[in-house]
Formats: structure tokens, C-alpha cells, sequence
């Protein structure tokens, strides 16, 4: 397959627009996607070619976008809804938890919901408090949804593909700090399986399972670490609904230790849940040292910038966190 | 009788047509600063017609001052307001000290002019925490970022001053897009079914960020939208500061009589971008149609109606402008004294009192903070 360097916000572009291309049932709904091209710049130029029936621009009206696109994939159309913040999942949510993640169980199975809910998230940006939340542990917790959460621009499109092409309900988390980091991406579609985590890195003395922006993070920790001779895994679930454990649990059983890193409050997040499913497996006989999570302080996200960056994980942290737990032996 | 309304209501486009026709814009000042409403000028005296136009022009000035600072990096958050004084202020005007505000993201300079010291609103817009700490007695709410929530919110502050049978009332301000929300119509319904003394404003600029008005709804108008809750709805040439003077005053005259909440829709512009965070209005605006708004200026026609009435010179004018500068210059220079944030400033303000799992993280930036 031809290859070249894109961004990975052109990269979530070509995913949907290769796939509009070729099924006319796709289309997007949104706030400001139109001649603005979103919030982000995401659709820009995409009304032009596909036109406004495709490309709809809404009204700001996060539950009836939410509710639109139920209503039109339960009848054949294959919607992906952009939220222009991640934050306003809040107003779609009674259609996304109570509606998009049951409706399929509640008509006896045979009533489906491909939809995908695209949405930028994280912090970094200087957004402040309402948009800058990483809240994707709240939809992890719902039957009936799959949550996806890509880091590099390779895999946003082969997810965003699977995701397009998913029979059900599929959260997709792009993080905006991500948007502008590049990757060579092959031209044509391709798919990656949604509950296929990613070695990022190898390594033998740690594991770090991170997500999103966090996976950059640990990868620029372990260049830094190996320096010091310390070898660390760095491995990216990419989708934490359906959760990659075997790819998690072969690591830790090969490193005996483990550290999990995302941006989202470490309080009720994710990594509970990985550290977890890590303690309850046969990894455990393996570990030589308390596994740690790492994650958002117990606050808001603040608008200043010094400030912001303290709120959630960054280098040193994980820095630390490592040296800490190689100390175990 | 009964029939005849059967038959109406069988013809439910007509029932439509005949509704939106009711709503006909007000206004008193052209845009030439004629009166063209007698029978509805306020009662203002000079020195009010006088105070509410130095508000107006000591608003622009602070506007262009906010738009050069926040591109300076010395202001953080902005959302530019030039074009909507009128819609703004002459709201604001017709308020009592008592009455609270909830305001959105844009509007500012209605809180301040309620009371907020300048230099919180720019320690609020730099995202400072003592920006949002409002003085006792100033009874605002820190603007709204999620479009929609001040209005429902609005509804419970109504109702708890007839609660407490205070003689004042609520006042709330969104955009014509804001009307997407649910909780538009459900802050409006909410109100109105408990006859609660709220004011709702629409400021309808015509655009929310890149969005025409007219993708935001097939209603004629955004103030017919109070049919559906039972409430009355009016709207207002909102470049004129004396149509949305009077349509607010009688809007509380009726909430403190014990009558209910009034919609109100002011028809205005914002001539600069949505914010200060790279918008840029080519991309879904033409020039003829910034030129046609232009013309409409709120300033321009007051300015022109004081003048005429020999109420207001050039001279009046650089006193407001020069006082605004300076007012200015002295709140950054009081917001720039206020101590640097601290995590543990930020970890303090959480709770009103600290839980055991915050005083943990507390104490660990504590001892970071202190070395
Ligand atoms: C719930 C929610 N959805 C979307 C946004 C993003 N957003 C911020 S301002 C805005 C446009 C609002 O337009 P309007 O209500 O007309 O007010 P204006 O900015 O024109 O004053 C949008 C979509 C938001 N802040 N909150
Ligand atoms: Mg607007």
C-alpha cells in the first residue's frame, strides 16, 4: 500500500470521506461542520464535495444530533455525529446511555445502531474547565457502547474505518493535542480490529499501559529511561471497550510490573479498571512491585496554562513512576 | 362560535401565519435617531438618556481595549460585543441592584455595569479564580460557557425571590443558537408554569459562531417561541437602546406584579469574530451584510437623538472614553497584583469543606509548593 506523511486530523478527514465516497448511507451531523469545517478544521472542505444533505450542519443541539442519528441508523443510514467538544457528551447522554447503548438489546436483537459519536477531548489547549474533560471512563461503563481512542494518525483511520463500518454504537475520542502530530498513513482504507491493543514500544523491566496523549508521553519517558537502562513496554489499548487483555496481561507477565497513565481523573478512571483486570489474571503471580496509576488530579481542568499541565500526568511523573517501581526487585 | 374556531384551527398554517404575524419588531429610534414611536418613549430623564449612552460608548472602548489586550496575551477568554451595546445595556439599564443577572459567555459588560469590578472581569477571563469570587451584594452569576444551562438556572433563581417575596426578578441572556437548546425551552416552560419573575433575553446576531440564524430554526421569530410556554414574547430592534429599554422594564414591571416570566428577542450584530480563540467571520459572513448592520449602529443613532435634543457633545463623548481608557488601564493593573494560583488554591476551592481524599493530594502540593 502507498504510504505518505498526514496529520492525523487529515487522517480522521479521509477516513470518512473515502467511506462517503463509496456509501452513500454515510453522512455527518454536526455543529459548525459545514463552510467552518468545524471547530477544529476536521471537515473542512467536505460540504463542498459532499454537500450540506451529507455534511449536515446543525443546530446547536447536542441531544436531538445524538437523537437524529439513532433515529436515522436504526432505519438504514449509517450517521457519524461530531460533537464539538467532548465535554457537551453531557447533553447527548440520556441518548447515548439510555437510548443508543439499549436499543439493539431492546428490540430482541434485531434492531441495529451503526453510529459513530466522534468527538475531540483532553486538555492542552487552554480550553478551561468545560472543554478540556477526558470523560471517557463514564461510557466505558455502559453496555452496549464501544469506546475507542486512538493516538497516532496510522490508527485513527484504520479505527475510524472499523469503527464506520461497526453495526453498533462507537464512541471515538480524537484528543486535540493530537491533531496536528503526523504519521505515514497508507492512501487506501484499511481496517484496525476494535479491541486490538498496540505495542508501541518494546521492553522487559515495565509495562505502561497508556492511552491518547499519554501514549507520547510514556514513549518520550521510555526513550529517556532506556538511556538510564531501564527497558520499558509501552503499550496503547487503543480501544478501551472491547479491552485488549491478553496483549496487557503476556506484557506484565514478561516484565512484572506494571504502570497505567491517562489523562483522565485517576479517580474512577480507567486504570482501575486495567490495574484490576491485571490483579485478578494470572499476571498477578508475575508482578514484583504494587502496580500504579497515574492520572488527572482531583479537579477541574484549569485555564492556566502552568496550572493546566499540573493537573494531569506528564514526563517527570512518569519518569518517577517508573524509576520507583524498577526498585522492586 | 365552536365551529368557527374548529375550522381554524383545521387550517393550522393559517394558525401559524396569524401567531407570527403578531410579532412585529418595536422600535422607538430609527436609524437616523428619529423618534418613530411616540407612544412608547420611555420616561428617561436627561441625565439618564446622557448616562445610558456614556455606558454605551465606554463599552465600545473597552471592547477594542479587551480585543488588543487579549492579542497582547495580557487577557485570556474573549467574546467581542461591539454591535450589541444596546442589547446589552439598555437591558441592563432597566434592572434594579436587586435583580440577579446570569449572563453568557458574552456578556460582560452587563455584570459590570451590575457591579463587578473590572478587574475580576478580567481576572475571570484569564481564567483566574478570584475572578469568579463576586462581591457580596453584586448580584451576578460568572458568565455561562455551556450554551443553554443559565436559563433553566434562571428559573430557580426566580423562583426563590418569590419564594422569599423579594421584589425583584431574574434576567437572563442567550444567542439565537442558544435557542437550539433543550434547556431553553425547558428553562422557559419551567418559569412560566410557576409564574416566576424571570426575564429571558435572545440576543439574536444573527450567527452562532458560523451558524445563519436561519439553520437554527424555521420560527419567522425567536420571541414567538414564548407561545409555545405560555408567556409572552416581544421583539426588539436591539440597535436601539430605547426599544430594549422599555421592552425590559415593562417585561419586570410585569414579573414583580406577579404575572411571569417575558421572552424577549433583541434583533442585533456582533461585528468582530466570535471570539478572540481564531475565528475569523469571511469564512461565513459577507462584507455587504457587516456594511448593512453597520448602518444600524447603536451608538451612531443615540448619539445623533442626544444630539439633537442638545444633550450630547464631542466634548461629553472623549470625557467617557478617557475615563474608560484609564478605568481600564487601573483594573489590569489590579488584576495583574493578584497572586499567582497555586495548585493548592485550586485543590481548596473544591469543596466548602475539604474531604480527606483533597486534603491528600493538598498536603503532597503543600510541601511541593513550599520548597
Ligand atoms: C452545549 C454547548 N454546545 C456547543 C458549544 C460551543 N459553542 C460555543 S458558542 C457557540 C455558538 C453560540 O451562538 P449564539 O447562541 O448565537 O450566541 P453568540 O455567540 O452569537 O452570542 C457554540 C456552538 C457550547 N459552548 N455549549
Ligand atoms: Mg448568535
Amino acid at each position: 500500500m502507498a504510504t505518505r506523511e498526514i496529520t492525523y486530523l487529515e487522517a480522521v478527514r479521509e477516513a470518512m470521506s473515502q467511506e462517503m465516497r463509496q456509501n452513500e448511507d454515510v453522512f455527518i451531523l454536526g455543529e459548525d461542520i459545514g463552510v467552518y469545517g468545524g471547530a477544529f478544521g476536521v471537515t473542512r472542505g467536505m460540504i463542498e464535495e459532499f454537500g450540506p444533505e451529507r455534511v449536515r450542519n446543525t443546530p446547536i443541539s447536542e441531544a436531538a444530533i445524538a437523537g437524529a442519528a439513532i433515529g436515522a441508523a436504526l432505519t438504514g443510514m449509517r450517521p457519524i455525529l461530531e460533537l464539538q467538544f467532548s465535554d457537551f457528551i453531557t447533553i447527548a447522554m440520556d441518548q447515548m446511555v439510555n437510548q443508543a447503548a439499549k436499543t439493539r438489546y431492546m428490540f430482541g436483537g434485531k434492531g441495529k445502531v451503526p453510529m459513530v459519536l466522534r468527538t475531540p477531548a483532553g486538555s492542552g489547549t487552554g480550553a478551561a474547565a468545560q472543554h478540556s474533560q477526558s470523560l471517557e471512563a463514564w461510557m466505558a461503563h455502559i453496555p452496549g457502547l464501544k469506546v475507542v481512542q486512538p493516538s497516532t494518525a496510522y490508527d485513527v483511520k484504520g479505527l475510524l474505518k472499523a469503527a464506520m463500518d461497526d453495526d453498533n454504537p462507537v464512541i471515538f475520542y480524537e484528543h486535540k493535542l493530537l491533531y496536528k502530530t503526523s504519521a505515514e498513513v497508507p492512501e487506501e482504507p484499511y481496517s484496525i480490529e476494535i479491541g486490538k491493543a498496540d505495542i508501541k514500544r518494546e521492553g522487559t523491566d515495565v509495562t505502561v499501559v497508556a492511552t491518547a496523549i499519554m501514549v507520547h508521553k510514556a514513549l518520550e519517558a521510555a526513550a529517556q529511561l532506556e538511556k538510564e537502562g531501564i527497558s520499558v513496554e509501552v503499550i496503547d489499548p487503543r480501544t478501551i471497550v472491547p479491552l485488549d487483555k491478553e496483549t496487557i496481561i503476556d506484557s506484565v507477565k514478561k516484565t512484572g510490573r506494571l504502570i497505567v497513565v491517562h489523562e483522565a481523573v485517576r479517580r474512577g478512571g480507567i486504570g482501575g479498571e486495567i490495574a484490576s483486570m491485571v490483579a485478578e489474571s494470572e499476571a498477578f503471580d508475575y508482578l514484583d512491585a504494587p502496580i500504579k496509576r497515574l492520572g488527572g488530579k482531583e479537579v477541574p481542568i484549569p485555564y492556566n496554562p502552568n496550572l493546566e499541565k499540573a493537573a494531569i500526568p506528564q514526563v517527570p511523573d512518569i519518569l518517577a513512576a517508573v524509576r520507583e517501581t524498577v526498585k522492586y526487585k | 362560535m365552536a365551529s368557527k374556531l374548529k375550522n381554524a384551527q383545521l387550517d393550522a398554517k393559517k394558525a401559524l401565519e396569524t401567531v407570527e404575524d403578531q410579532f412585529q419588531m418595536l422600535q422607538i429610534l430609527n436609524e437616523q435617531g428619529e423618534v418613530v414611536n411616540e407612544a412608547a418613549m420611555p420616561d428617561l430623564t436627561d441625565e439618564q438618556l446622557q448616562e445610558l449612552m456614556s455606558r454605551m460608548v465606554y463599552t465600545r472602548i473597552l471592547d477594542q481595549r479587551s480585543i488588543s489586550l487579549n492579542r497582547q496575551g495580557r487577557l485570556g477568554f474573549y467574546a467581542p460585543t461591539a454591535g450589541q451595546e444596546a442589547s446589552q445595556l439598555a437591558s441592563q439599564f432597566a434592572l434594579e441592584k436587586e435583580d440577579f443577572i446570569l449572563p453568557g459567555y458574552r456578556d460582560v459588560p452587563q455584570i459590570v455595569w451590575h457591579g463587578l469590578p473590572l478587574s475580576q472581569a478580567f481576572l475571570w477571563s484569564r481564567g483566574h479564580f478570584q475572578g469568579g469570587q463576586i462581591p457580596e451584594g453584586v448580584n451576578v452569576a460568572i458568565p455561562q460557557i455551556i450554551i443553554g444551562a443559565q436559563y433553566v438556572q434562571t428559573a430557580g433563581v426566580a423562583l426563590g425571590l418569590k419564594k422569599r417575596g423579594a421584589k425583584a426578578v431574574a434576567i437572563t441572556y442567550t444567542g439565537d443558537g442558544g435557542t437550539s437548546q433543550g434547556d431553553f425551552y425547558e428553562g422557559i416552560n419551567f418559569a412560566g408554569a410557576f409564574k416566576a419573575p424571570a426575564i429571558f433575553i435572545i440576543q439574536n446576531n444573527r450567527f452562532a459562531i458560523s451558524t445563519p440564524v436561519a439553520k437554527q430554526s424555521a420560527a419567522k421569530t425567536l420571541a414567538q417561541k414564548a407561545v409555545a410556554a405560555g408567556i409572552p414574547g416581544v421583539q426588539v430592534d436591539g440597535m436601539d437602546p430605547l426599544a430594549v429599554y422599555v421592552a425590559t422594564r415593562d417585561a419586570r414591571e410585569r414579573a414583580i406584579n406577579g404575572e411571569g416570566p417575558t421572552l424577549i428577542e433583541t434583533m442585533t450584530y456582533r461585528y468582530g469574530p466570535h471570539t478572540m480563540a481564531g475565528d475569523d467571520p469571511t469564512r461565513y459572513r459577507t462584507a455587504d451584510l457587516d456594511n448593512e448592520w453597520e448602518k444600524k449602529d447603536p451608538l451612531v443613532r443615540f448619539r445623533k437623538f442626544l444630539e439633537n435634543k442638545g444633550i450630547w457633545s464631542e466634548e461629553k463623548e472623549n470625557e467617557v472614553i478617557e475615563k474608560a481608557k484609564e478605568d481600564i488601564k487601573e483594573a489590569i493593573k489590579v488584576a495583574d497584583a493578584a497572586p499567582k494560583q497555586k495548585v493548592t488554591d485550586l485543590i481548596s476551592i473544591m469543596h466548602e469543606d475539604m474531604p480527606f481524599n483533597l486534603k491528600e493530594q493538598y498536603e503532597i502540593y503543600k510541601e511541593k509548593e513550599s520548597k
